[in-house]
């Protein structure tokens, strides 16, 4: 009985947000759903721009829908329960393929990957790249003015300038940085995780945290891309950031979409994957995105990508690998940096 | 209800799951049990130094005069919890990190200063969260001590140490035993803070493995096992809060203005308690002057214009205020409920352990992560209708649910001592529903009802976990946008919109003191002598 | 505790910049019970609180037995006072209350628990030490204070409206408890009332406050008997003749 003033209260308000809510657009025939991360759609991200392009190459309607983040979008899809709205899902990393893979919700891309260009080559028959980069510790040139050149010398803490890193349980660059010296040190990374524990200010648990420490000046050097000096010369008119080149090469992180099941069976799903492979997507991501275009472009690039390093070597375990490793080796780096 | 809310979300899990097989797993995992000593360890330091250096701010700011500094000390010391942890994160280290404005003063001075990654850092943020919302509990439960106690307090000419063991101490017991809890269960969930200022995975609390369960993992029984370990952890914590705690005693009448406040005539006392809240606004309000600064160097003018800034304001509010108005409504029915449970025993003797669930139970849904809420529901209403169609309901109720525990806190004192004053004689006057709530528990109500709605609004505002997941074209909300911002790059947009978000929630906080103090002088005009 | 005379010479005082000021000049005659009488809002209660030192006057003097305390902290006065509600706090027993009127600090001697047994005794609450104020009456309540105020010993006794929510018998035996008191310690005591009838009860004197002024002050034989003052007439209406 009591709480009875609260509930009228309550009501006309929950119908007020009934209102509020009740606009969402109902699917047409010729509606392409796009699942995606929202730094995508963001009105300066690539998304706007795509729309525009493809929607005038096939006379439809692209619908975007995002989530957080890439991690974010698969598990999202893993909610759905395979029952999805989405015919495309655009923006997890070669970390997480294998694990899509054997969801079972995803269908063969079915098209050519002629125009698609990474390091190392692409060769696979459901996800198709549509950007890269490698990850790279970025620094700042007031602080630090020779920097290591090697993963080795870094290690090897010279200077004494500390770094902020991501953690790789909850962080896709965590998880780069990881694989990264895995790759390198094979069984010896343990040893190299303890070097790294010494040059660490803090781990953060997402790469926002990390970079915002970095340009706050907190802290001179920042697990990142190679890409992201490029940002700063183009935003902020400022060289100031950049990124170290290692002689042993940098680890790289390829982003990929791939059809649904359910997407499989609209045609506007293949012509979206290739079209994504072309100029008309590829121009677009550069200065949005902030990657390297995984496939052809109609100009050259932004004169700030001139300067990026561009590593001789590519580092890159298959997604297999990763997936059948990862819990071993996270619980190894974590015994190693708790210490 | 609210139980209700946690076990369909958890049912739909484990059914989703398909069992509990990975409990024990779980269980034996040497990991997870550093992992609770670490968090169970931070939280209760951070408990201990929010509260200890709550209680004698909230004394300062019940013994200062009502008038435009005690609103504005009230309405800063809301505006913390609705920050992005980031955000604060960014402004506490602004101030005392490697190249912080505190730690260079003190280099200067020739200190120096500790790192600040490590426990130091840890106690510093979450005092930062947590100081100004146990100040606030225990300002509401010391405003509710007759104005008589202090004009006998003062004839019977008690020093202000036998005043605070004789007068405050018992008045804010219950509250503080109560805010105690409601920290430590806000720190033993807290995660980005522990993370970042912690220096690594040295210090991990247990919320960061149930965040790695559900993310890279997708290890929905892991994520519930842990969430059931953290819930069975913090219980009993709690529950010795709890029991350290007691109960209002009867006994008084509360005085709705019948005589002036006393202001006292102790200079050194007023001195002190000024310095005191002069300090506790310096240390909560600086890292606000940092984010203050570095929003200020954006381009303001250019976010506000962009619509999709301004649509993420307004969803922020719709969804704010909804949420703050239902949790608002849970906490009061559930702070009524208690209230008769505690009518029933004549408001003396210990409370039956019903009311003591009542009182004290909701709170546990604080350590349960929104996230696993959400998922659970998510699953859960997949089969019966479109989930983002009822994303905003799901992302209200939860915020509703994780703001309700502060409602009640604010709420429960005072409908404890109106039950009392005034129980018996509505019984013998046969006054009941509308009648009587707009006759006699709204005008009692009224001032921490409003306080209450806009704390559960600032929490609301400030909301990431739920959205996060929920988030779509149709629901952003302003953390959103900052989180969006911050992830690409534009650090300084973030900055601005969290200056936007921080003023905004000050605005807000401002006009609900403002709208709850006029009602508190209409009473007291109908009353004066 | 001789009772004190207590005298207002020119106070003003004010609730606020705005607020209409109030100038209190009155005597109040040692070792006797004055009443103090006035509509709603003419400052009865302002008055007490200025003797007692909760309130701060803007000029003009109080003093007790001559002493100047218009300056002093209301524990340095030589008052002690019982309000209508709260007199006790909540959580102590009725003992403890009564033993603060001795050390606000509760240091208590064998010798300090027996004055207490006593003036409980005096209120005719004997046994009463150990119960809680919730599980006691409202006169007893009452009573507890005023055995507080006798062991505190001060000279003046204020009550303000002390017995206003009492019925009509419980009234009448604390007025009479009040008045045995008094002649027993010969203490000053000022009573704030609304009842002419408590006034012709036990007061001696009545002072008659209006708009924040001190409008008639006198004998209570002289005032409360119908010829004495129009203003004090038109506030006591038809009780301006005892019954």
């Amino acid at each position: 009985m009591h709480t009875r003033p609260s509930v009228r209260l309550l009501l006309p308000l929950l119908a007020a947000g009934l209102l509020a809510s009740a606009v969402h657009t109902a699917d047409a025939a010729e509606t392409l759903t796009v699942y995606t991360y929202d730094s995508f759609t963001a009105e300066w991200g690539p998304g706007p721009q795509v729309e525009t392009a493809f929607e005038a190459e096939c006379g439809c309607d692209l619908r975007f829908v995002s989530v957080a983040d890439g991690v974010a979008l698969l598990n999202r899809l893993r909610l759905e329960g395979g029952n999805t709205d989405a015919d495309i899902v655009l923006g997890f990393d070669t970390n997480l393929t294998a694990e899509a893979r054997e969801t079972g919700f995803f269908a063969p891309h079915g098209i050519s990957l002629d125009a698609v260009s990474v390091p190392g080559g692409w060769n696979d028959d459901v996800f198709v790249p549509f950007d890269y980069s490698h990850f790279a510790i970025v620094y700042d040139t007031e602080t630090i003015e020779n920097p290591p050149t090697s993963m080795a010398e870094f290690l090897a803490n010279e200077d004494g300038h500390k770094i902020a890193i991501q953690d790789p349980r909850t962080s896709t660059p965590g998880l780069g940085l990881m694989l990264w010296l895995k790759k390198l040190y094979g069984d010896e990374a343990p040893d190299a995780y303890a070097k790294l524990a010494d040059r660490v200010l803090t781990v953060t648990p997402g790469w926002s945290e990390a970079y915002g420490l970095f340009t706050n000046g907190e802290v001179p050097m920042v697990l990142s891309y190679t890409t992201s000096p490029a940002v700063h010369i183009v935003l902020d008119g400022t060289d100031r950031y950049q990124a170290m080149a290692f002689e042993e090469g940098h680890y790289m992180q390829i982003e990929v979409a791939a059809q649904t099941t359910a997407g499989a069976e609209n045609p506007l799903s293949a012509q979206f994957l290739s079209f994504m492979t072309g100029p008309g997507f590829q121009d677009i991501i550069p200065e949005t995105n902030w990657m390297m275009p995984a496939g052809e472009t109609s100009k050259p690039l932004n004169p700030a990508f001139d300067g990026l390093v561009e590593p001789e070597i590519t580092l890159l375990f298959d997604p297999q690998t990763v997936a059948e490793n990862r819990a071993a080796w996270t619980a190894e780096w974590l015994e190693v940096m708790s210490r | 209800m609210l139980a209700a809310l946690c076990l369909v979300a958890v049912g739909a899990l484990v059914v989703q799951a398909g069992g509990a097989g990975g409990a024990g797993a779980v269980l034996t995992d040497p990991v997870v049990w550093r992992i609770v000593r670490f968090t169970l360890w931070q939280a209760f330091w951070s408990t201990v130094l929010s509260v200890g250096l709550a209680l004698p701010v909230a004394i300062a700011i019940t013994r200062m005069a009502d008038g435009p500094v005690r609103r504005a000390v009230l309405a800063l010391f809301a505006l913390p919890l609705a920050l992005p942890q980031i955000v604060a994160v960014l402004g506490v280290v602004a101030l005392y990190g490697q190249r912080g404005f505190v730690t260079g003063l003190a280099e200067r001075a020739g200190f120096d200063p500790p790192s600040i990654y490590g426990l130091t850092g840890i106690l510093i943020a979450h005092t930062f969260f947590n100081l100004p919302l146990a100040a606030r509990i225990m300002h509401g439960a010391l405003a509710l001590v007759p104005a008589e106690y202090e004009r006998l307090s003062a004839q019977l000419g008690m020093g202000a140490l036998a005043r605070f063991r004789l007068i405050e101490w018992p008045a804010m017991r219950p509250a503080a035993a109560g805010a105690a809890a409601l920290v430590f269960m806000l720190c033993v969930t807290s995660f980005a803070v522990v993370l970042i200022l912690g220096g690594g995975p040295r210090a991990t609390t247990l919320e960061v493995a149930l965040y790695q369960a559900l993310t890279f993992d997708f290890d929905i029984v892991r994520a519930v096992v842990l969430t059931l370990l953290q819930l069975a952890v913090t219980i009993g914590a709690v529950a010795l809060f709890a029991f350290a705690g007691g109960s209002v005693e009867a006994g008084m009448t509360i005085s709705a203005g019948a005589s002036r406040r006393f202001a006292g005539d102790r200079p050194a006392g007023a001195i002190l308690g000024g310095a005191l809240t002069l300090m506790a606004v310096l240390y909560v309000g600086a890292p606000f002057v940092a984010i203050l600064a570095s929003g200020l160097a954006s381009d303001l003018t250019d976010l506000i214009v962009q619509p999709r800034v301004r649509r993420a304001m307004l969803t922020s509010l719709g969804l704010g205020l909804c949420a703050a108005a239902l949790a608002v409504g849970l906490a009061y029915a559930l702070s009524r409920g208690a209230a008769e449970m505690a009518a029933g025993r004549r408001f003396s003797g210990r409370p039956a352990f019903t009311e003591t669930v009542l009182t004290s139970a909701p709170s546990l849904i604080l350590v349960v992560p929104p996230i696993v809420i959400a998922a659970g529901w998510f699953i859960a209403l997949r089969t019966v209708t479109n989930v983002y169609d009822a994303a905003p309901y799901l992302v209200i109720t939860v915020n509703a649910a994780m703001a309700m525990p502060f409602a009640a806190r604010l709420i429960h004192p005072a409908m404890l001592a109106a039950e009392e004053r005034n129980g018996r004689l509505c019984a013998h006057l046969g006054l009941a529903g509308m009648a009587r709530w707009r006759l006699v528990t709204w005008p009692v109500l009224r001032a921490p009802l409003v306080a209450a709605l806009a704390f559960a609004l600032a929490l609301s505002l400030g909301d990431l976990g739920v959205i996060a997941l929920f988030g779509s074209e149709q629901v952003q909300t302003m953390p959103y946008l900052i989180m969006q911002r911050m992830g690409a790059y534009r650090t300084q947009d973030a900055a601005g919109l969290a200056l936007i978000l921080m003023v905004m929630t000050m605005a807000l906080m401002l006009a609900a003191e403002h709208f709850a103090r006029r009602s508190r002088t209409m009473v007291t005009e109908g009353s004066s002598e | 505790m001789k009772g004190l005379p207590v005298t207002c010479d020119g106070v003003v005082f004010r609730y606020g910049p705005d607020a209409a000021p109030m100038r209190f000049d009155c005597t109040f005659a040692p070792r006797t019970i004055t009443a103090v009488m006035g509509p709603s809002g003419s400052g009865k209660s302002t008055l007490l609180s200025l003797i007692a030192g909760f309130e701060r006057a803007e000029s003009g003097h109080i003093l007790i037995g001559g002493d100047d305390i218009t300056g002093k902290a209301p524990g340095n006065r030589p008052v002690s006072c019982v309000f209508q509600d709260n007199n006790l706090f909540a959580h102590l027993d009725a003992g403890t209350n009564v033993a603060l009127g001795i050390s606000p600090a509760l240091k208590r001697s064998a010798e300090d628990e027996a004055r207490v047994a006593q003036a409980l005794e005096a209120v005719d609450l004997a046994g009463y030490g150990a119960r809680m104020p919730g599980s006691m009456s409202g006169g007893e309540r009452q009573r507890v204070a005023i055995a507080r105020a006798l062991v505190r010993e001060r000279p003046v006794l204020l009550l303000d409206e002390a017995f206003g929510s009492l019925g009509p018998a419980l009234r009448e035996s604390m007025l009479d408890l009040v008045a045995d008191l008094q002649r027993r310690t010969a203490m000053t005591v000022v009573m704030v009332s609304h009842d002419p009838a408590d006034a012709r009860r036990i007061a001696t004197d009545l002072v008659f406050l209006k708009d924040g002024t001190v409008g008639a002050q006198g004998p209570v034989s002289e005032l409360l008997n119908g010829h004495a003052n129009a203003e004090v007439n038109a506030y006591l209406g038809s009780q301006r003749l005892p019954s």
